[in-house]
């Protein structure tokens, strides 16, 4: 069952050729076979998710499933799931249990989708190799001695294992899109705003998407165009209509020109990365695209703005994490005086990279130091958004590189953290602009998988999403099975 | 030494809207504590704020009122600090960008003469909750009811001279938002607050002095005495040669001084940045034509009406206008009396005022409604009882209610005007005072008043004075008989 592609699935289970039952027991045994290998989830709901697929077969009898009813899901821990431990990936919040859905889990719950659990994650989403997460490092099932990348690692271990069908994962600088491409799987970052962000613990909130991390560009289009659209709880959640994304995808190919920045083919790309990369770019000429070089002028501060602006926001977002309230309270901290409360319950709740990044991002906001960074970067940010705008005039996506080198070794970066920031140097511009991108695998080095990454502007997700899935037609990269996990 | 002090007044009023400027949850006062708490407002992971359209047209109102801009454009940002009452560490607020900015009011000082003060900026932003630090053992409650009710914060410009000066505008501000409606004003419940920036300076002198920051001044008198007490430090602190700290400090009304606050809080960097949560607030003209079409008639109008329409003197026009209900139920007596708009206020300033702070109640819970007043008055005009009896009428209005001309008729009260009944009556006075109509043939005309008193009190007070004088004026200049 798990080599099916979600459309196989809701087919197999419109056709009651197969329960949501037996579909969402067969994926909880392989979790439990599995992901002690991977570390991919941090809580497994086997029991709510048999629940919830019972339901799923009835309505799948009485006729009033949805193209996702009785499809089993995988969460990423960042988003709020009503009476069920939601962590973060933190010790701040290994006790809390969230009173309440976010917008993208009731959505999916609406049309009748299965929780298996709550994936793992690096710590408030904050890394990019899932190695800060107070619950332990996810391994990659390509090779379980490297990272699955991050933030979202657990969400795209499962699915490249094969442990869920498709996970939901946020992106905040390519934490959709970098694990997506080490661990071989699709991954999509929608336009900012066009997913909501109510019920997502918040990193930086100007940055924040949710997206999908599955095998394929169709399963990809059937789960956004379940969790897209406006929310009113969410003011920067966009006021658009949603898309048919899974009929978009399979339209006639349109005539599309794809820029291909040469400063993404950098002295920082690995070799043999580049040549997966050109050969997809290639193929996708085949199909009919025209390959067009450009040059974005701003990009590479893209990293710079990024690590200013995301800390500068999180050091406010996570401020509310004091003990007061709900998490961790350190045991004795209510015999210390006020200051040292929160010292205490911050200093033992949070992990060393969100410190670094509360710290950093404390920083460039103080009196004195405003103008010279968050503003600076502020501007920065604009730059790189019109960068973009103006070589949209000219293409209709921008193709490269999702991440410099293939899934690296667990514990190679971790004492080097600008070596471990700069994996997003090729995804972080799409967040700084708000952009829609995606990635998809496009071959492979010494058996570890490549991603292709596209970028649109704004609210293209179909276009990304069509053209990734006529690429899938004619490749098989994205069906490859790590060994072990077929 | 002359000494000039200046003082700014930054004050908070609290928006009257019905849920939270960022969440769905009850403003209203008094719940027993967090049950008017919101995820939202508890700060809980993942949750957003969601701007309540409401609190930004009070805004705009109070702005339009007061002759501010309107920012087409405004911005929240997020002001950072640890406490235990602000849920998400950071309070939202506006910093750069007001809502309003750039007006004036206008007060009266007491010699009678205008002055105009400005008013720097309004802006919105969210109240923070309460730390209850009694009744814990040794740890401290926390009421996060408040938490997200709206504010503006309204700082004016450092225009005022005088505590009495800074008063007058706390005072006018505070009229102000109550005939708009955006606020209730209620100072007990901490609805309206005020933080006085204060500094001295020689007189002449064209830089400013050094200033503190007299924090959570919640009654109009401690806002003056406040100002005064510090005020006389600074001078007292420059006097012998010492230096201003510029430093936040408390105001103790039982000692009368103010005192520093401590040094830790105010050591705050507040890390402003715009709040990626919410989007800018976006203004258009539509929408500030529609509010200004809603604005009521301001105090200022309405007291210049008052005293062209009907001929009031200043004060009294004054202290009518200074409520809007109160001016409501002035006008609605006028419009029902034949008396005269002066009488009118006389009962309204007097015996109505009166009776309301007897009662401990405000104009709008008023025991006796203008059709009553305006019903007695008619009484006095057409000459039915007199201005001494409709005193007893009010009073029985007030503390049992029921219908004018019943209470005037069940107890006998119509004035006696039959003049031969008056006729008997000062005779019989004539007779009974021998000396005293002497002594006033003789020319002292002054024991008239107490002749006519004792016709008065024989005729319980019904018979009408303007007759009794007159008849009994003439029996005395009449030639004995």
């Amino acid at each position: 069952m798990h080599d099916l592609t979600i459309a196989q699935l809701a087919e197999a289970l419109r056709a009651r050729k197969l329960s949501a039952a037996e579909l969402t027991r067969h994926y909880l045994d392989r979790i439990a076979a599995r992901d002690g290998e991977l570390n991919a989830f941090i809580t497994v709901t086997a029991d709510d998710a048999m629940q919830q697929a019972e339901r799923a077969d009835r309505r799948l009898a009485d006729g009033t499933a949805t193209a996702l009813t009785g499809i089993p899901l995988a969460h990423k821990d960042i988003f709020c799931t009503s009476g069920v431990r939601t962590s973060c990936g933190s010790r701040m919040l290994d006790n809390f249990v969230s009173p309440y859905d976010a917008t993208v889990v009731a959505r999916l719950n609406d049309a009748g989708a299965v929780m298996l659990g709550k994936t793992n994650m690096d710590e408030f989403a904050m890394g990019s190799s899932n190695e800060t997460s107070w619950y332990g490092p996810v391994k990659n099932p390509w090779d379980t001695a490297r990272v699955p990348g991050g933030s979202s690692g657990g969400s795209a271990a499962a699915v490249a294992g094969r442990l869920a069908p498709a996970a939901t994962g946020t992106d905040t600088g390519g934490s959709i899109r970098q694990p997506a491409a080490l661990s071989g799987i699709t991954g999509i970052k929608p336009t900012y705003g066009r997913v909501s962000r109510y019920g997502m613990i918040a990193f930086a909130s100007s940055l924040d998407q949710a997206g999908v991390l599955s095998v394929t560009a169709e399963d990809a289009a059937l789960l956004l165009e379940a969790m897209a659209g406006f929310d009113p709880r969410d003011s920067t959640s966009l006021d658009e209509p949603v898309p048919h994304y899974s009929a978009e995808i399979d339209t006639p190919w349109e005539h599309l020109t794809i820029g291909v920045p040469d400063n993404f083919f950098d002295e920082g790309l690995d070799a043999a990365n580049a040549e997966a990369v050109r050969a997809a770019l290639a193929e996708l000429e085949k199909l009919g695209a025209t390959l067009k070089t450009l040059h974005l002028d701003h990009v590479h501060l893209s990293v710079p703005a990024y690590y200013v602006v995301a800390p500068a926001e999180a050091s406010s977002n996570l401020a509310r994490f004091d003990g007061v309230r709900f998490g961790y309270r350190s045991p004795d901290a209510e015999k210390l005086d006020l200051a040292s409360f929160y010292k205490r319950n911050r200093g033992e709740g949070f992990g060393p990279e969100v410190k670094r990044r509360i710290l950093t991002g404390t920083y460039v906001l103080s009196a004195g130091y405003y103008d010279a960074y968050y503003l600076k970067a502020q501007q920065v940010r604009k730059l790189i958004s019109d960068d973009f705008a103006k070589a949209f005039r000219e293409v209709d996506l921008i193709a490269g590189p999702t991440t410099p080198t293939p899934a690296f070794l667990l514990g190679q970066k971790t004492n080097d953290p600008i070596q471990m920031y700069l994996n997003d140097i090729y995804t972080i511009g799409a967040n700084l602009a708000g952009l829609p991108a995606l990635s998809m695998p496009c071959g492979f080095v010494d058996g570890l998988p490549v991603g292709l990454q596209m970028v649109g502007p704004p609210l293209a997700e179909a276009k990304l999403l069509k053209t990734a899935h006529w690429f899938q037609k004619v490749t098989d990269w994205h069906r490859r099975v790590p060994p072990g996990y077929e | 030494m002359d000494w000039e002090v200046v003082i700014g007044l930054e004050i908070h009023t609290q928006l009257a809207t019905k849920s939270k400027i960022f969440s769905g949850a009850s403003t209203a006062y008094g719940a027993p504590p967090n049950t008017q708490a919101s995820l939202v407002d508890l700060g809980y992971p993942g949750v957003l704020p969601v701007l309540n359209g409401a609190a930004v047209e009070m805004a705009i109102k109070f702005g339009l009122a007061t002759g501010c801009t309107i920012a087409r454009r405004s911005v929240f940002a997020r002001k950072n600090y640890f406490y235990p009452d602000l849920p998400k560490g950071y309070q939202i607020s506006q910093y750069e960008l007001p809502i309003v900015h750039g007006g004036k009011l206008d007060i009266v000082l007491d010699d009678g003469t205008v002055k105009t003060i400005g008013i720097t900026r309004a802006h919105l932003e969210e109240d923070a909750g309460k730390s209850l630090h009694e009744d814990f053992h040794g740890l401290s409650g926390i009421d996060l009811n408040r938490a997200g009710t709206p504010l503006i914060e309204i700082v004016s410009e450092p225009d005022m001279r005088s505590a009495a000066e800074a008063g007058a505008y706390m005072r006018k501000i505070h009229t102000l938002v109550r005939y708009l409606e955006i606020s209730d004003g209620n100072m007990q419940e901490g609805s309206f607050r005020c933080d006085a920036n204060v500094s001295v300076r020689r007189r002449g002198d064209p830089s400013f002095g050094t200033r503190t920051e007299l924090k959570n001044l919640n009654s109009f008198r401690f806002v003056e005495k406040a100002i005064e007490v510090e005020a006389e430090r600074q001078i007292d602190v420059l006097e012998s040669g010492g230096r201003i700290v510029q430093e936040t400090r408390l105001y103790d009304p039982d000692r009368n001084e103010t005192r520093p606050m401590r040094t830790k809080e105010e050591a705050n960097d507040y890390r402003y940045f715009p709040d990626p949560d919410l989007l800018p607030v976006v203004v258009d003209d539509a929408l500030i034509e529609r509010i200004r079409a809603e604005l009521p008639e301001l105090p200022d109008a309405k007291r210049e009406r008052f005293i062209a329409e009907y001929e009031l003197p200043a004060d009294d026009a004054a202290i009518l206008t200074g409520q809007r209900p109160l001016a409501d139920y002035y006008e609605a007596a006028v419009a029902a009396t034949k008396a005269r708009p002066k009488a009118v206020a006389n009962w309204v300033l007097g015996e109505l005022t009166g009776a309301l702070n007897r009662s401990g109640l405000d104009i709008t819970a008023s025991r006796v409604a203008p059709a009553q007043l305006a019903a007695l008055l008619d009484r006095i005009e057409d000459g039915t009882i007199s201005g001494k009896i409709a005193k007893e009428v009010f009073e029985t209005l007030w503390d049992e209610g029921g219908d004018v001309a019943q209470i005037i008729e069940s107890r006998g009260l119509v004035q006696i005007t039959d003049s031969e009944a008056i006729e008997a009556l000062v005779d019989d006075v004539i007779n009974a005072y021998p000396d005293q109509v002497h002594q006033y043939r003789d020319g002292k005309t002054q024991v008239l008043g107490f002749l006519v008193g004792q016709v008065m009190k024989a005729s319980r007070g019904k018979a009408n004075p303007q007759q009794v004088n007159k008849v009994l004026r003439a029996r005395l200049d009449a030639p004995p008989s």
